[in-house]
């Protein structure tokens, strides 16, 4: 009995260490950037297999998700159909989350991902960002009737965020006169706000215009504090191809007002018309 | 409110579209059992044979399958294959390859436990017959493991179903995932739609895992009768 035992446990040790030797491996061993030999997603090699294999995201409205009737929509997923006709190609979608945007690239999964993917110097290092399409920055909303409309009003009073937002991140680190609140989902936080426990609060400034629209007594009365921050295609790191494509691409697409119509066709019925398109869209 | 949400599942096409995520998990679910029921078997065979080497082998290969996550089996063909080894087959191909492989080994166990379980006297009074070895396992081995064998193989089925429902982290689009982009894209409208769809969904799972288990609980109290 005892013998058998010691058998088991020696084996159960090495299929463990396996198990790690080949997670760890694999992650490590081979450098994952697409040589131009063999790049499965350069613009030749799209062209000759017909799709264009694009990364979307299926679950947020309005940018990337599906609608009633089973069709893909929002506002990346049109700049992807517009890609792939530009391409001559027909567009074929992979949904991804926010956590699996970096590795469906990859792993050869999709040639470009347009997941409303935030340009930060730490994805940087991974993917291949192109030229923005967008800009988000961080919006403060608060009640019409005592409106705040610069970042000096909100010295000594309270502010209401989500945790581990840009939001949270940029009035710690840049505003310590304010005080914040801090809450753990968007549902928390803006129940906080109706109940008035703060003078405002601040968050991505999309997801204020798309509440504001719902919440007529409040207004995004700053728009746009801090660091702008940028959505851009992502390639696999040294896609030099269709890295320079895309740039093209988007330049092109910026001067034909193409995410002006965008915006009109996909985001506006969700922001309303407080917002104009200049303050998601990128100047010409 | 003047609507209580379960309309969302009923607008457009997504109640089709949830049958047709339901389909999808089935269909892996299914296709994986039969490739890993009979990988399986021959695993079992083969762990009651005499070589130590390739019981070590097979065993490794059952605790590799028993230890990983299934998560974490799915992540290694979905992202690590294709990266490591160029092999790049469509997310749902890529789920019954791990999901056979984990069957497979689950399986193998459970045949192997039967097989040692039918009576040694059997497999003697076999050999006095002059069965050779293929016979042996053919008519006396595999028809009585298979009897001892059947319950819990179901229960292996039942949960093969259930896991399906992690498919949704390598882009598959199964039920889940059909209902997550429903709840979302009616977030607005139907606030409560989440209660509905998920509502659903926990039907769905049940209409197809109960009787499996119902049939199982069947077979066990029948050989427990005998």
């Amino acid at each position: 009995m005892k013998k058998i035992n010691w058998k088991k446990i020696i084996a159960g040790a090495l299929t463990v260490a396996g198990a790690v030797a080949l997670l760890a491996g694999s992650s490590y061993v081979k450098p994952t950037t697409a040589s131009a030999a063999s790049n499965s997603s350069s613009v030749s090699a799209i062209k000759k297999r017909g799709t264009l294999r694009v990364a979307v995201f299926g679950d947020l409205p309005p940018y990337g998700w599906v609608n009633k009737d089973g069709k893909r929509v929002g506002y990346d997923v049109e700049l992807a159909r517009q890609m792939a006709k530009d391409l001559g190609v027909k567009p074929k979608f992979i949904q991804v989350n926010a956590n699996n945007r970096v590795d469906t690239l990859n792993s050869n999964k999709a040639d470009i991902v347009l997941a409303n993917f935030t340009v930060t110097p730490e994805r940087k290092k991974v993917v291949d960002f192109a030229k923005p399409y967008m800009k988000v920055s961080v919006g403060v909303v608060s009640p019409k009737k005592k409106a705040i409309t610069k970042v000096s009003q909100l010295k000594g009073k309270k502010v209401i965020v989500t945790k581990g937002t840009t939001a949270e991140n940029y009035f710690t680190s840049k505003q310590p006169g304010v005080q914040l609140l801090k809450f753990d989902s968007k549902t928390q936080q803006f129940n906080a706000l109706k109940n008035n426990r703060a003078a405002a609060l601040a968050d991505d400034n999309s997801y204020l215009y798309a509440w504001v629209k719902k919440n007529p007594k409040y207004t995004v009365g700053i728009k746009s504090i801090g660091p702008k921050q940028y959505i851009s295609p992502a390639v696999k790191k040294g896609n030099k191809s269709l890295l320079d494509w895309s740039n093209k691409e988007i330049t092109k697409l910026t001067k034909k007002g193409f995410f002006t119509q965008d915006y009109n066709s996909q985001l506006k019925p969700y922001f309303g018309s407080e917002v104009k398109p200049g303050d998601i869209v990128l100047d010409k | 409110m003047a609507h209580s949400g379960i309309s969302v599942l009923f607008e457009g096409t997504n109640f089709t579209r949830l049958m047709g995520g339901l389909w999808t998990s089935v269909w892996i679910a299914v296709v994986s059992l039969v490739i890993g029921l009979l990988i399986g078997t021959i695993f079992g065979l083969l762990r009651t044979m005499r070589s130590r080497i390739i019981r070590f082998i097979l065993l490794l290969y059952l605790e590799f399958f028993r230890i990983v996550p299934t998560v974490v089996l799915l992540f290694l063909v979905y992202y690590i294959l294709p990266r490591q080894f160029d092999i790049n087959l469509p997310a749902t191909w890529m789920a019954v390859l791990a999901f056979s492989l984990w069957v497979a080994a689950e399986f193998s166990d459970i045949v192997r436990g039967a097989l040692e379980s039918v009576p040694q006297h059997q497999r003697e009074s076999g050999l006095a017959l002059g069965l050779n070895q293929w016979q042996l396992f053919r008519y006396v081995l595999l028809s009585q493991a298979i009897q001892l064998e059947l319950p819990a193989t179901i229960n292996l089925a039942t949960r093969v179903i259930k896991t399906t429902s992690l498919l949704l982290m390598i882009s598959v689009m199964d039920v889940i995932n059909v209902g997550q982009q429903i709840i979302e894209a009616n977030n607005q409208t139907h606030p409560t739609g989440i209660f509905w769809v998920y509502g659903l969904i926990f039907i769905l799972y049940f209409i197809v895992d109960y009787p499996l288990s119902l049939w199982s609980k069947h077979l066990t109290a029948k050989a427990e009768r005998k």
